[in-house]
């Protein structure tokens, strides 16, 4: 008997032992931690349950047969975050590359399966050379198997994927299709086709890092939602972002004991507003007041800064903040910050997640890169994302309401549940100046009397009253008690219901 | 006694003036600039006068838009403050025109000491002690010697003409003098065409230190003491005292009176300060008397207990001093400490902004301690260009130095200032530093100690233990508070653990953590142990601890895995891992932060208005390369070397973060 459990034990260790000592410490020599070392530091000490540690391949072609390590390639398994349940796999790059093969595939298929039925996150660790090309076909049809998961989980559960090391070709499908990306910086790539091919067919000489290194991706493409430092840092993050998420599109969003009074008044918000309309504020500083404790995860930092998305807690409970922000572009949407926002608004309908918004916005940045670019599709899906969101609205208007953009930015008329206004605000088709340069053309050529008109312009509806007057703002509130409100707002509606007439799925211009 | 006063000034004196007069019934008036509409001192006055643009020449120092203000508010007095129209004699003159008192002197006595040969001549007439020196004209180097040996050695060879150094020489004796005499001539003829040379008695090891003097116009001239005022950059004051650790009774008395046969002489009233220079054998000598009421008044008035401002005010209504020198009782030691929103890692570059966050310490009286900040900002304030970068003075009183000493660390530790670049760290390090402690200090304690600047501190390591004791125990509620959110698998929660392992300033202590329900001991791996209590929750950035019963305040941030914790000076990112993690994390490559000699950084967030070079041009030290546009100030930035453009990356037009790349050179 004893015999039988010490040999469960040495395959265990064997196991556990990835590609061995040499390919482990080559693994660490690139800064990278191992697939079983990363799913240590994102899980609960002592909390994660494996699966399939014995799976190996089954393919007979290239001399495949005479190498058939345990686990092939990816770890998989289900553990606690803070208690929280998640399930996990994690490539493991010194076993064959963690090159995908069917049943590395079946692996993470299996967990997937389960998490969707179970209702618990999925956290995905990529680190793999690619597809197992001794396998052929099977490998793609394994890398379909999960991209069809992916598909089936989206807005069920909430999947998280860590880019820590490469990630190219096909395999960059799945965590395209989840709802987070992380990237380490210089140690993880992503791109469909690397340097060499674009080498070869478009004579573009680029490194991997600059066609789809972590600064690529989270300033250019958009692709990650952040980058980290190294292993330790990004998987510490993740930890954090899933204190935030809710398990599945059936439970709440998580409630964790606060110690900041939700009745907390912050004076100096009453002066973040400039007195010259032109000159720019950090919505950042409104955003960090109004949060309990300070504490907020923002998503996609370095791309759009004229949007800023992230997630607080508002009495101890997730909410998704949307914001304008001045100090760029004067806060304008353009067809970045739209996408920006209507993915993260999307993220947190699925979720039960309630949405506060913050607005300063001036309209939609005007030229033909714009409009060739596609900006009424692309500023549509904001509008959109709004419009059919049915969690907790609360809107907050500081500064700039005007024209379409006001629309947009959670308004009224997009069934905003509370819509709040600074008395610093402007709700208004135009600025005054714009106005009054279309309302009279004829007098342009006189100065003093363009001045008068703007000034009656500015004095009829440079202010939060004429739409207060028509209930399309609730109420005009001082900006020193806006976490007081908001927080009162949000608990007000932790019971709305909210339906939508039936249909198989809408249809969002993409 | 007057009705209604009005205070010609703005910011923390305004204030400290508002104060005093509402404490005696009086009722007052502002007077503020466009810059000014929404400042501390304005709303806390009873009534307020807008008085033109921001800069102070269109706006606080024009007489006339002063005198208009007065007219309107009907004030009957007004008190001056410090700088702006304090010392202005014309102003006085308006004033006495005018039939409004000035709470400060006769304009007699601010002309008088107004100018620098004058007021020395008076104050050698009246009996005070000046510098001995030779000011006519001197033949050869037999006569310097000569002249040399009747000052008193050492001596200072100047040339007439002279600045910046040249034309200088110090001399300890006779040889000296005839060599410097004649290098001195030279350089000074070559330098200036003019090879007129003076001498004077060189002063070592100057003190600054001052005698606050009181006068009524009733003939009672009193003075309160001295302050000492060495810790100074670049001659502005950054630390203040009083006493001053260096007086001995009788040189203080000899000061004082002879501060006061001063202010008898030019008939002096109201408060004043004469100044004074002290060497190392505490030989004194009279440097120019301040007609006015000091920044750093606040020192003399915890250790006398007297409010120079009511003196001022009711000095200025006619009254006799209720004062007589026998009253006044130095008790016990006040440190001020003057917060400049100067950026000290930037050269001490002003920096200007909002005040994202402003809690100075709780001010406090109380029979051991006192803690006083005079201030004129606010959270959500704006600190302007325009304006002194002064913008609060943090005073500690205790019975003796190193109480105060003491003190001020702890204040100054508790004291939260964000959104601009500010001093305080720079305060924390000279209350640390072992010459000030010993109250060994001289004028040129910040060049001599800090000839580089500032650049932070780096703590000690029982000073370390202390904050990372602090970090574990904190960091360890933190985590447990994690674990107590909703959706957690019943039965199989996180258990938080006892051994964490703490990373600061490139050390690493592994802890033994056992907490109960008064704190938290934390046990180091050589078997000593620190126990830490706190009312400290997570998400408070102030941390306000004990540590093995001596106090310790940390300005706490959230990081990754950590704390940012700021304290006595020093910055540091503290992580707090458990032990498998502290062994993952050791695998981590060290990464270089980026080389930026090469590049051109943004210094403030601000709109590109103009890039004057191109790629590929070669620039100059000194030439300008762009200009940003930050609070509508367009700041020039300059090539700090020769070099070559190799990339532009931005465009007039772009608006810039604090550390954006706006150029790279090659």
């Amino acid at each position: 008997m004893k015999d039988i459990l010490n040999e469960l034990e040495a395959r265990r260790r064997d196991a556990r032992l990835g590609g061995g000592e040499k390919r482990v410490a080559a693994q660490h020599a690139k800064g990278k931690l191992t697939a079983r070392e990363r799913i240590e530091l994102l899980l609960d000490d002592d909390s994660f349950e494996e699966f399939d540690m014995f799976v190996a391949h089954r393919c007979t072609d290239f001399g495949m047969e005479g190498s058939r390590p345990y686990g092939d390639g990816v770890v998989t398994g289900w553990g606690t975050i803070n208690g929280r349940q998640v399930y996990v796999f994690s490539q493991d790059f010194t076993v064959l590359g963690g090159s995908v093969s069917e049943t590395h595939g079946q692996k993470i298929c299996k967990i997937m399966d389960m998490a969707i039925q179970n209702g618990a996150p999925v956290i995905g660790i990529n680190d793999s050379g690619g597809a197992r090309i001794q396998e052929g076909v099977d490998s793609l049809a394994a890398y379909g198997e999960v991209f069809h998961r992916n598909v089936l989980a989206s807005g069920v559960v909430p999947q998280i994927s860590l880019i820590m090391g490469p990630c190219a070709g096909g395999a960059v499908y799945s965590p395209a299709m989840t709802d987070f990306i992380f990237m380490v910086r210089d140690s993880s790539y992503m791109f469909v086709t690397g340097p060499d091919v674009v080498k070869t067919v478009t004579n573009e000489v680029v490194t991997a890092e600059e066609l789809g290194g972590a600064g690529t991706h989270t300033r250019k493409s958009s692709v990650a939602d952040a980058a980290f430092e190294n292993d330790v840092e990004a998987l510490t993050e993740v930890r954090r972002l899933v204190d935030f998420l809710p398990q599945n599109n059936r439970a709440k969003p998580p409630v964790r004991p606060f110690f900041d009074s939700p009745e907390r008044l912050e004076p100096s918000l009453d002066t973040l507003v400039p007195d010259n309309p032109n000159m720019p504020y950090d919505m950042r500083e409104l955003i960090l007041k109004t949060a309990d404790e300070g504490d907020f995860y923002e998503i996609q930092e370095e791309f759009a800064k004229n949007i800023i998305t992230g997630f607080i807690r508002l009495e101890g409970r997730t909410v998704g903040v949307v914001a304008n922000q001045p100090m760029v572009l004067a806060g304008c949407l353009d067809i970045e910050s739209s996408r920006k926002g209507a993915r993260f608004v999307r993220f947190c309908d699925c979720f039960e997640i309630p949405l506060l918004t913050f607005v300063d916005v001036p309209g939609f940045l005007p030229g033909t890169t714009q409009e060739y670019g596609g900006v009424i599709k692309h500023g549509a899906k904001l509008l959109y994302a709004y419009a059919e969101a049915t969690v907790p609205k609360v809107t907050v208007i500081t500064r700039k309401a005007y024209g379409g953009a006001y629309v947009v930015m959670s308004s009224k008329h997009l069934r905003g549940d509370f819509n709040y206004a600074w008395p610093t605000s402007e709700v208004a088709v135009m600025g005054a100046k714009g106005a009054t340069e279309i309302l009279y053309r004829s007098e342009l050529g006189d100065p003093d009397k363009i001045a008068a008109r703007t000034k009656d312009y500015e004095d009829r509806f440079a202010n939060p009253f004429v739409a207060a007057e028509r209930g399309f703002i609730d109420e005009v509130i001082m900006p020193h008690s806006t976490r007081r409100r908001v927080a009162r707002a949000f608990a007000s509606l932790r019971n709305k219901t909210a339906t939508v007439p039936w249909k198989k799925h809408d249809n969002i211009p993409l | 006694m007057f009705k209604k006063i009005l205070i010609a000034n703005r910011g923390e004196i305004a204030c400290r003036v508002i104060k005093t007069a509402r404490r005696m019934g009086i009722a007052t008036v502002a007077i503020y600039s466009d810059a000014d509409r929404n400042a501390l001192h304005v709303q806390m006055a009873d009534e307020a006068v807008h008085i033109g643009p921001a800069p102070a020449n269109q706006s606080y120092i024009v007489i006339d838009k002063v005198m208009a203000a007065i007219k309107a508010t009907g004030a009957e007095a007004v008190h001056p403050g410090y700088g702006f129209l304090s010392e202005n004699s014309k102003f006085a003159e308006a004033l006495e025109a005018a039939g409004v008192a000035f709470i400060g002197p006769p304009k007699t006595a601010i002309e008088a000491m107004g100018d620098k040969i004058t007021s020395k001549k008076l104050a050698r007439e009246a009996g005070v002690s000046t510098v001995p020196g030779y000011m006519g004209l001197i033949a050869d180097a037999e006569e310097a010697v000569k002249i040399s040996g009747e000052i008193g050695y050492p001596v200072m060879i100047k040339a007439s003409a002279g600045g910046g150094g040249k034309g200088m020489r110090i001399a300890w004796k006779e040889d000296e003098v005839r060599d410097g005499f004649e290098s001195s001539r030279n350089e000074a003829a070559s330098s200036f065409g003019d090879d007129r040379i003076f001498i004077e008695k060189f002063v070592t090891q100057p003190r600054h230190i001052e005698i606050q003097v009181l006068a009524d116009s009733h003939g009672n001239t009193i003075h309160l003491g001295e302050r000492e005022c060495s810790i100074q950059r670049r001659n502005q004051k950054v630390i203040e005292e009083a006493p001053s650790p260096f007086l001995d009774e009788a040189t203080r008395r000899a000061m004082g009176e002879q501060a006061c046969a001063l202010a008898s002489a030019v008939g002096y009233t109201s408060a004043g300060t004469v100044e004074f220079i002290v060497d190392g054998d505490r030989n004194f000598y009279f440097l120019e008397m301040n007609t006015r009421l000091q920044v750093e008044h606040p020192v003399t008035e915890l250790i006398t207990g007297v409010d120079l401002v009511e003196q001022m005010i009711r000095v200025a209504a006619g009254e006799a001093l209720s004062l007589t020198q026998g009253d006044v009782k130095l008790n016990g030691w006040a440190l001020e400490s003057r917060l400049y929103a100067e950026d000290p890692y930037r050269n001490f570059l002003p920096s200007i902004g909002r005040l994202t966050r402003y809690r100075p310490p709780e001010e406090v009286t109380e029979a051991d301690r006192a803690v006083r900040n005079d201030t004129g900002v606010f959270e959500g304030g704006e600190i302007s260009m325009y304006y002194d970068p002064m913008i609060a003075k943090l005073c500690t009183w205790a019975p003796d130095r190193a109480a105060a000493i003491e003190g001020m660390r702890i204040a100054l530790d508790s004291f939260e200032v964000e959104g601009i670049g500010h001093n305080l760290p720079f305060l924390s390090a000279v209350y640390d530093h072992s010459r000030f402690v010993s109250g060994d200090i001289t004028t040129a304690f910040i060049a001599e100690e800090y000839p580089d600047g500032f650049s932070g501190v780096t703590l000690h390591e029982a000073d370390l233990r202390r904050v990372a004791a602090a970090a574990a125990a904190m960091y360890r509620l933190a985590e447990i508070r994690r674990t107590r959110v909703s959706g957690r698998m019943d039965n199989h929660e996180r258990k938080v653990g006892d051994d964490w392992v703490v990373f600061a300033q490139s050390a690493q202590f592994p802890v033994r953590l056992t907490a109960d329900r008064s704190g938290t001991t934390v046990r180091f791996e050589d078997g000593t142990a620190l126990r830490v209590a706190s009312e400290w929750t997570p998400g408070d950035r102030l941390a306000t601890l004990d540590i093995d019963g001596s106090p310790l305040v940390l300005k706490v941030d959230k990081i990754t895995g950590g704390f940012r914790i700021r304290t006595r000076g020093a910055d540091l990112r503290v992580h707090v891992r458990t032990p498998r993690a502290a062994e993952l994390a050791a695998l981590m490559p060290e990464k270089q932060a980026a080389d930026t000699s090469k590049l051109l950084l943004c210094p403030m967030p601000g709109l590109i208005v103009k890039v004057n070079v191109a790629e590929g041009d070669e620039v100059q030290e000194g030439q300008a390369l762009c200009t940003v546009e930050a609070m509508k100030m367009e700041n020039i930035l300059r090539a700090e070397r020769k070099g070559k453009v190799s990339k532009v990356n931005a465009a007039a037009g772009d608006s810039m973060g604090v550390d954006d790349v706006i150029m790279e050179f090659e």
